[in-house]
């Protein structure tokens, strides 16, 4: 059952693998990522760099120089900026082809389209992210705290980001996945290596890091 | 033969609709490679270099070298030529060559034979044609060369090597063999055809001896008459014009049937199309389209489409009727190349087959990829392009613009949205006024507040900031430049901001999310 499931996974950074049961983001799911454009490149990263064609919907101002830090291959990331209110037509033909899509709906599916898309998407095996509400997803993830290094009052640089993402089942039940990214100063990598967390404040980071170490070892 | 001078700046002037008088310059490689006479005027020559040709000319117009629109402009030429007289022979763009005994038997002469070729070339409305009619292709150019404006020169049967012996030897040969017989005493092609014929190939191999037979007025080579191609293009005339989009697309259905078919028949497919349309206002619009892989039918009445849209989507009327429409296969590649493998070419096809799917919902521009190009401010390094077109222009592409260094550009962290469009946002000092920058480039007051809507009701307090960092570019063109000071916030909630102050208020330049 195990090893099953582990086949139908699409990859995800080793960063971000504690979030998901099995480690991977499952075919013909829809993962809602509503409050981070960065969390959506990191979730698009390792399918592109394992080769997998992306397409994104209506995000008209996704920074590619980031995407392309990221590890995103930029030839075969394909991007329909403005798709107005034929969103839904795009984005269900872009499922048909590409095995990531990401989108942003300018409105609210309706129920009975969004379980059209879902049972186009479970037939075609493919993922969608939707950076906005959706009514029926596997699971939420949610930047909870976000914490700026380098930046001080009126001196310093912006050198990296730390970020707690928080998974929460879309069902309702299940349980609450966090980890703690960072987003680091050279090029933007996500790690959840100790060491690569500079200057969290003891506290409230400390604490997040704790809880994930353990959620991740209970899953693992 | 028959000469147009300045075919190319002709060739350009025609497309673009530049009055006759204005100097003009085609530039290829960065060098001038031809000029229009009012430029000459002010000593632009072939092979100046751009800058050079700019300080002799202050009103110079320079626009790239087109080999193509040489040739297609050209076409139209040589068909009404060859109406005049059969087997015409391409030397060069603007340059045509005809046996002269068969038109000069018709016409009952050598000069009234040429004289009809020039009518019927200065008919299409040609700025100026010259004809010279001599021994040979060599020679008939020269006399071309050397006629007035529409005249005809023809050299007598037999006299070609005294007409050409006044002229330099350096019409015939490469630089250095000029040189070397210069200093040999050898300075016109009248002493270069004096000299024994088994001395000069002895001395001078291959390239000398066919030297001499052209200044000897000797044809060395003959001519090869052009087999007029198949006809591939498609003009389409609309009587009554049709005034909706749709109505063109549809007329234009059945013909992008038999023309695809027509180039699969000749085992071809089209790679890149062109689309000319004629409106009733008496403009053009014309354009080329590529494709990644070759135009089906249906992608062309596709581009037709796309074409009379312009990049706004979806409005079906337009602003002058269509009088007609044609279609020409710019570049076509044999179809064994493009032929599909035995189990399908991969999923690279279901890709495009979905991607030309969604651009037929919602234009061409709707779906892009996008390349890293260079620039300062964040929204300038991101060029896209729309699906099926080549990354166009110096700035495209990570090995050019994108990999030099730009001072001043954004250092750390790259922000994951960037705004197409910057958006105006509200910083705010610890009494409630605008933050400003000096004269200094530095903040007065500190940021205390800041509003992402630029609205009062969602102030949220400034947890940290750096800057500001000028960026100060293009102060070297004439229309001034811009200069906009960078500041990085962090709101009370953790999220970080690019924000640049230009044209007295803050806009947000990206975000950090």
């Amino acid at each position: 059952m195990q090893a099953t499931r582990l086949g139908g996974l699409l990859p995800t950074l080793p960063a971000l693998a504690g979030l998901f049961p099995g480690g991977g983001l499952r075919h013909g799911c829809v993962y809602t990522v509503p409050n981070s454009t960065a969390l959506v490149m990191a979730l698009l990263a390792a399918p592109s760099r394992d080769g997998a064609w992306c397409g994104v919907v209506g995000l008209p101002d996704f920074g590619i120089e980031a995407a392309a830090g990221l590890g995103i291959a930029l030839d075969r990331l394909v991007q329909v900026p403005r798709p107005g209110d034929r969103w839904l037509a795009v984005t269900a033909a872009l499922v048909d082809a590409l095995p990531v899509v990401a989108v942003r709906p300018p409105a609210p599916a309706r129920s009975a389209d969004a379980a059209r898309l879902a049972a186009r998407l479970r037939q075609r095996g493919g993922v969608l992210l939707v950076a906005g509400p959706w009514t029926a997803c596997e699971a939420e993830l949610t930047i909870a705290a976000r914490h700026c290094e380098g930046l001080g009052p009126g001196h310093g640089s912006l050198s990296g980001m730390s970020v707690t993402v928080v998974a929460a089942a879309g069902h309702g039940g299940g349980m609450t996945r966090k980890a703690s990214v960072v987003l680091a100063g050279g090029g933007p990598h996500p790690s959840n290596d100790a060491a690569g967390l500079p200057h969290l404040p003891a506290g409230r980071s400390g604490a997040a890091w704790d809880e994930a170490g353990f959620l991740r070892e209970g899953t693992g | 033969m028959l000469w147009c001078p300045d075919w190319p700046v002709a060739a350009a002037r025609a497309e673009t609709g530049l009055p006759r008088d204005a100097p003009l310059a085609l530039i290829s490689q960065g060098t001038v490679f031809a000029s229009s006479a009012s430029a000459r005027a002010d000593g632009v020559r072939r092979g100046l270099t751009l800058r050079e040709a700019q300080y002799r000319c202050g009103t110079l117009v320079a626009l790239p070298h087109d080999p193509r629109l040489d040739e297609r402009a050209f076409e139209p030429v040589l068909a009404r030529l060859e109406e005049v007289a059969p087997g015409v022979a391409t030397i060069r763009p603007g340059t045509g060559a005809v046996r002269a005994r068969g038109p000069a038997r018709y016409y009952g002469g050598e000069e009234p034979a040429g004289q009809s070729m020039r009518d019927a070339v200065l008919d299409l409305g040609v700025a100026d044609a010259r004809v010279g009619i001599a021994d040979g292709p060599f020679a008939a150019e020269q006399a071309a060369r050397s006629a007035q404006r529409a005249e005809v020169r023809a050299v007598p049967p037999g006299h070609s090597s005294g007409f050409l012996a006044g002229m330099p030897v350096a019409l015939v040969v490469d630089a250095r063999l000029t040189m070397l017989l210069r200093r040999l005493g050898v300075h016109t092609l009248g002493d270069l055809a004096a000299l024994p014929a088994a001395q000069v190939a002895q001395r001078f191999g291959p390239a000398g001896l066919a030297a001499q037979a052209q200044a000897r007025g000797v044809d060395p080579a003959p001519l090869p008459a052009r087999v007029p191609p198949p006809q591939r293009d498609l003009l389409l005339r609309f009587e009554p014009p049709l005034d909706r989009i749709d109505q063109v697309a549809f007329a234009a259905r059945a013909p992008a049937d038999s023309f695809v078919d027509g180039l699969a028949g000749a085992h071809l497919v089209c790679t890149t199309l062109r689309v000319e349309v004629g409106l009733d206002s008496g403009r053009m619009l014309g354009r080329s389209w590529r494709h990644p892989r070759w135009f089906d039918a249906a992608d062309v009445v596709d581009r037709v489409r796309w074409q009379l849209q312009g990049s706004g989507a979806g409005d079906p009327g337009l602003d002058s009727a269509v009088c007609w429409l044609r279609i020409l296969p710019e570049e076509v590649d044999g179809a064994g190349n493009h032929e599909p493998g035995l189990w399908g070419s991969g999923p690279d096809e279901r890709i495009h087959h979905a991607l030309s799917r969604v651009q037929s919902l919602l234009g061409h521009e709707g779906v892009v990829t996008a390349v890293v190009g260079g620039g300062r401010l964040l929204a300038e390094r991101q060029v896209f392009v729309p699906w099926g077109d080549a990354p166009a222009g110096p700035r495209a592409g990570p090995a050019g613009a994108a990999a030099a260094p730009w001072p001043g550009s954004l250092a750390g962290p790259l922000p994951a949205t960037v705004f197409r469009e910057r958006r105006p946002v509200g910083l705010l000092t610890q009494d409630g006024s605008q933050v400003d920058v000096d004269e200094r480039g530095l903040l007065p007051a500190d940021p205390v507040q800041f509003s992402p809507s630029g609205q009062k009701d969602d102030l949220r307090s400034v947890a940290a900031w750096a800057g500001p960092w000028p960026v100060h570019e293009g102060w070297w063109r004439p229309g001034g430049g811009r200069r906009v000071d960078r500041v990085q916030i962090v709101d009370a909630d953790g999220a970080a901001w690019l924000l640049h102050f230009d044209d007295r208020r803050w806009w947000a330049e990206a975000h950090y999310d």
